[in-house]
């Protein structure tokens, strides 16, 4: 059995165990989730460990296949290469965050930290399988729990109706998507086997033959992936449930959904329609680029007034999607190595902002910018970890945004002919970094500096390396891929390379 | 870069590499003094004040080695000059091996292939070495001086982290060999600014000025990226020594201005200064080193080093307006200057005033007499600034000229070295500032008229406001209210002063030809001596005059006052840029957010995706209607369709 297929088991083995618990120790459920999160982060990070050494079938490793459907020629086929590796590590290392973070639930903690546990294993499930159709099943896996999460333990006042807006809406994003995936599906060419396939390595290798998707009816293919997926990843304009939904949700939903399931959409423009419907990709470049941009900087600009802190980094979040979509529409080795690595820093600012969030809120009962104040006095560490993160977010060398941004930018910059007017894109979202930055020193300083209110007075800090292990966890695996970015570029521009060579990019 | 043991190896490649070229230390010590503070030491103030201090004391030895080429830097038997280390790989990613088309869709050739590597590399030449210097020295005085100066202060160790980040950094800043890099350590000394400026986090104001600080430095920094993705997109890439701009190229002047951008906030230029004067909200040490003596320096050491690699004769039209933008900075300033009441807003907008000269002089083509200029002013600035201190110290925390007065006689050290420091400053014939000022004069005359009159203008400004500050400041006898605290007053310790009295010498000698400073930057850029230019007579003549007719008047006007007799409301209110950026901000930027704000949650949210849930919900109720669950109603619809169906078929 491949250590993929072990990592998966990890959260649905310590789902059912805590599903077998009785009710009676209200610390039970934590700790065996606490307990199957660490070895999940271990095992994430011994396969990030041994994949150089692994051995590599067509730039895959870990490889696991068994045959499931094969009438539908559908399979079981897991594995990874530089492009999941470090989407499965940040889902080990935000998972083991996120239950760091919610040790004081109360409410129903047995259905809580098994909600949290299927997130994790639908997110580690959709990044280990490369067949297209386990990849959405176990994306759906994970989100059906999430919706549960803020339906029932979300700290919004009509906590039920956002949970309902954010069903619907991502559940269209789903069939836009699921209509999509079909679509390419029979549309491509049968295999030797005589049937269709949702195998990538097999759909590959089909690529180049004459009877492949032919060019004229991919961008419409494309365009179903990505509205799909765009809804998922909250794509301006389908954005609006993303700030609302993290808002809402408690902290270790926003955590990973922010930080790990969004990156879904992504992994699958980047893994599945970019290679596999070039001519698709190309179609929709202009309208991409117009579309990212308003992400970058409309959005960015709502969240400069947004005052309720928890909303802002919603919005902050959903900005920064557009830096990807920057990397994405670039589509040369700089721009998608860029668009990867920001994915990762992405993830982890993304769960550091929202763990913060939730202390704040714990500690001071609100988010308003306006009433809070001065809590560096009585919370130094956490004002500490929201600098770095609000750093971090503004592209702070240091930190592995800057980084990732980098090479988005870099790589905007150089792509031709792929990209209509490239430089007042680039221009444009470059400036979307100034605009990252005022918003989040803003929060820094209506936060944390400044005179504290009395009221506050009695605030606590993250206190005892076990609540603070969490962040501390998030902020090395930024600043270790920051200072030493090669780490991560090596291996996922090599697996880039390998189907850029094949489309002669 | 395939197998575990290869990231090992990228990570010990440095250490192996450490004991080989030990220039590194310059990087590891400030930044394992960060480290060691941050994890262990920070609640123990004066052991955290070590550790930072010691570091930065052996960046100085370190600099003092290389600069004079002992060793371990001097170069091995038989060979004239010593290899630095060779850079080490930050980042490469780049497309695969030949798979980019060499020319575009368009048939014109490509560059290059779309490669970026960035290198963390050692620069050492005669440039750096000089910077590396100023910065360490100055530094190492700084943090001496820190150490009474934060006494007492809650977050001394936070302080003293932070000072050892901006070591760091400058050090960074002034060793990178590619822009990218530098543009790292730029980055990173405007945290280290922020936080240091914010280090009163609790003072609303200190918070404010850092945001300010920081922002504004972003938004310069936002066309420095800018220009360098533009100058890689040329070239391919981002080392100093890599390229030289060549006059084919159309876009070097539009290059040349976004790098400027960079300089234009980190240096606070004008339309980007108004940081500057606020970020003296931070402690008084910190103003001298980061806002005075280095960092702020720094935006004219990266031209002096784009210098280097881009002859701005290429790129005339840029060159002039830099060299037009550092004029107007100083004139402006120097204006300002003249009617600010607080000790240290004095002194931050004569450093904007002098930067601007230092700027100026590069526009010019005359990088030499620019690094000159900023040797000199560094470290009569620092001494100025730390001098301030010691009388804000000694007057508990009052910065208002005019509640002091009469303190010649109560600190006679701090009055004398201060004293000394402002002569230089407003270039007192035979001492720093009056040789550094006078190269960059003489430069303006020999290329523009108008500049030159600015400069000399400015001059005299100098000379009135520095004379105005210390005639109010130690000669005159305080107001009556202020008798009492002026009283109190005495002198501060030693390890205040003694960093005082250092810099003192320099800024008295530093200047004279006999030191060589200007030869060394001279021979530096210009290796082929070229002939001394004539020494038009009027240039230091009309300069002394500027400088006699300065101090006189400032004298007649000020001597014996307690209130300024001088009322501008246009330059005690600083021609109201503040107030300009605040109305653009909170009148323009502010409600544009808030009306995408409303947009997003009325429109996009409220009626697009909510009004199509609700279509969807109330469609879905209507229908409902239709769903009674009675067979009656079920079998009345299927026979009412039947009956339409036959009707439209069998029509």
């Amino acid at each position: 059995m491949s250590p993929l297929t072990l990592t998966l088991l990890i959260p649905l083995i310590t789902a059912g165990m805590i599903a077998l618990l009785s009710g009676e120790d209200r610390r039970a459920p934590y700790r065996i989730a606490l307990a199957g999160a660490a070895l999940l982060f271990l095992s994430c990070f011994s396969i990030a460990f041994h994949f150089a050494s692994a051995e590599s079938v067509e730039g895959f490793r870990f490889l696991q296949e068994s045959p499931w459907i094969p009438r539908l020629g559908l399979s079981y086929l897991v594995g990874v290469d530089g492009i999941s590796l470090f989407l499965l590590l940040l889902t080990g290392i935000v998972t083991l965050a996120a239950v760091g973070v919610s040790s004081g639930v109360e409410d129903r903690p047995r259905e809580f930290f098994i909600h949290l546990m299927l997130i994790s294993a639908g997110a580690v499930g959709a990044f280990i399988s490369l067949d297209l159709f386990f990849l959405y099943v176990f994306h759906e896996l994970a989100l059906i729990p999430t919706f549960l999460l803020i339906g029932r333990w979300g700290n919004h006042a009509n906590r039920e109706r956002v949970a309902t807006k954010l069903t619907v809406y991502l559940s269209l994003g789903s069939l836009i998507l699921l209509a999509g995936l079909l679509m390419f599906y029979f549309l491509s060419p049968v295999t030797a086997e005589g049937t269709h396939t949702f195998n990538l390595i097999t759909l590959r290798s089909l690529l180049l033959t004459p009877q492949y998707i032919p060019g004229s009816i991919q961008p419409l293919i494309y365009g179903f992936v990505l509205v799909g997926s765009g809804i998922l990843i909250s794509l301006w304009p389908f954005h609006s449930w993303a700030p609302q939904g993290y808002a809402g949700a408690p902290a270790a939903a926003s955590m990973l959904h922010a930080g790990v399931l969004k990156k879904f959409g992504l992994y699958l423009l980047i893994r599945f329609a970019e290679p596999l419907l070039p001519q698709g990709a190309q179609s929709w470049v202009t309208i991409l680029s117009v579309l990212l941009l308003m992400n970058i900087l409309y959005v960015g600009y709502v969240a400069m007034s947004e005052k309720n802190l928890r909303l802002m980094l919603g919005y902050s979040s959903v900005s920064h999607m557009g830096y990807v979509f920057l990397g994405i529409v670039a589509a040369n080795s700089l721009g998608l190595t860029g668009a990867l690595v920001y994915m990762f820093a992405h993830g982890l600012t993304a769960a550091l902002g929202f763990a913060l969030a939730g202390h704040i809120a714990r500690q001071t009962g609100t988010v308003d910018t306006g009433e809070l104040g001065g809590l560096a006095r009585k919370m130094p560490f956490a004002a500490v970890v929201f600098t770095m993160t609000a750093m971090a977010s503004a592209g702070m060398p240091g930190f592995a945004n800057f980084a990732g941004e980098l090479m988005i930018f870099f790589g905007a910059w150089y792509t031709e002919p792929a990209l209509p007017f490239h430089g007042a894109v680039v221009v444009l979202a470059l400036f979307g970094v100034v605009v990252s930055s005022v918003y989040m020193l803003r929060a820094v300083r209506n936060v944390f500096l400044g005179e504290l209110p009395e009221k506050f007075s009695g605030v606590r800090d993250i206190e005892g390396l076990q609540e603070r292990l969490p962040y501390l966890l998030l902020l090395a695996g930024l600043m270790i891929t920051g200072f030493v970015p090669g780490l991560l570029t090596s291996p996922i521009t090599s697996s880039l390379h390998g189907w850029m060579n094949l489309l002669g990019k | 870069m395939n197998c575990p043991s290869c990231y090992l190896e990228m990570l010990s490649g440095p250490a192996q590499t450490l004991w080989r070229f030990p220039e590194w230390f310059l990087l590891l010590l400030p930044l394992a003094s960060v480290a060691i503070i941050a994890f262990f030491t920070r609640r123990c103030h004066q052991l955290s004040s070590f550790v930072s201090t010691g570091s930065a004391a052996l960046c100085g030895v370190l600099a003092v080695l290389i600069f004079t080429g002992l060793p371990p830097f001097a170069p091995p038997q038989g060979e004239e000059t010593r290899k630095t280390a060779p850079p080490l790989t930050w980042l490469k990613v780049g497309p695969a091996e030949g798979s980019v088309k060499p020319v575009t869709k368009d048939g014109t050739p490509r560059m290059h292939d779309g490669t970026l590597s960035v290198t963390i590399g050692m620069t050492l030449d005669k440039l750096s070495k000089a910077m590396l210097l100023v910065v360490t020295l100055i530094g190492f005085l700084i943090h001496v001086y820190s150490i009474a100066y934060m006494k007492g202060d809650e977050g001394k160790g936070r302080y003293f982290a932070c000072l050892s980040l901006f070591m760091f950094s400058m050090t960074g800043i002034v060793v990178a060999d590619n822009f990218v890099m530098m543009f790292v350590f730029w980055e990173l000394v405007g945290l280290s600014s922020y936080l240091l400026i914010g280090h009163w986090f609790f003072k609303a104001s200190a918070a404010d000025a850092a945001k300010k600080a920081f922002l504004m430095n972003k938004i310069g920094d936002f066309g420095f990226m800018l220009g360098i993705i533009m100058l890689w997109g040329a070239y391919g890439m981002v080392a100093f020594s890599d390229f030289t701009f060549t006059s084919k190229f159309p876009e070097a002047n539009l290059i040349l201005l976004l790098l400027f951008c960079g300089t234009i906030g980190k240096s606070a230029m004008i339309p980007l200064h108004t940081w500057l004067p606020d970020a003296m909200e931070g402690p008084t040490p910190v103003s001298a080193l980061i806002h005075a003596a280095t960092m702020v320096a720094a935006g004219v050491y990266m031209l002096c080093r784009l210098f280097l690699s881009l002859d701005f004769a290429l790129a005339p039209n840029a060159a002039l307006t830099i060299a037009w933008v550092g004029g107007v900075t100083c004139l402006f300033a120097a204006l300002i200057a003249t009617q600010q009441n607080d000790i240290k807003r004095i002194l931050a907008y004569s450093t904007l005033s002098q930067l601007g000269y230092m700027v100026m002089a590069v526009g010019l083509s005359a990088p030499e007499d620019s690094m000159f200029h900023l040797t000199t002013h560094a470290c009569f600035k620092a001494l100025l600034f730390l001098g301030a201190g010691s009388v804000i110290v000694a007057m508990h925390h009052e910065q208002n000229i005019w509640k002091m007065g009469g303190l010649s006689g109560k600190m006679p050290l701090t009055f004398l070295t201060f004293a000394i420091g402002s002569l230089a400053l407003m270039g007192c014939p035979f001492l720093s500032g009056f040789f550094s000022k006078d190269e960059i004069l003489l430069t303006a005359f020999e290329h523009s008229k108008p500049l030159w009159i600015i400069g000399t203008v400015a001059a005299f400004l100098t000379a009135f406001y520095m004379t105005r500050l210390v005639v109010v400041v130690f000669l005159n006898r305080p107001a009556k209210d202020h008798e009492e605290a002026v009283g109190h007053a005495h002198e501060s310790p030693w390890l205040m002063v003694g960093p005082l009295l250092l810099l003192a010498i320099p800024s008295v000698i530093l200047g004279y030809p006999q030191l060589g400073v200007l030869d060394y930057f001279d021979h530096f850029y210009f290796p082929d001596a070229h002939a001394a230019a004539a020494h038009p007579n009027i240039v230091p003549v009309m300069a002394l005059l500027a400088f006699v007719s300065g101090v006189a008047l400032a004298f007649a006007f000020y001597k014996n006052k307690t209130s300024d007799p001088i009322q501008i409301p246009l330059f005690s209110n600083k021609f109201y840029i503040d107030e300009i950026y605040g109305f653009l901000i909170s009148r323009i930027q502010q409600p544009f957010a808030c009306i995408l704000g409303f947009v997003d949650k009325y429109i996009i949210d409220g009626l697009l995706v909510s009004g199509l849930g609700y279509t969807t919900h109330f469609a879905g109720r209507t229908l409902t209607w239709l769903q009674t669950g009675n067979v009656q109603t079920y079998t009345i619809g299927l026979a009412l369709g039947l009956i339409l169906l036959l009707a439209l078929f069998l029509r």
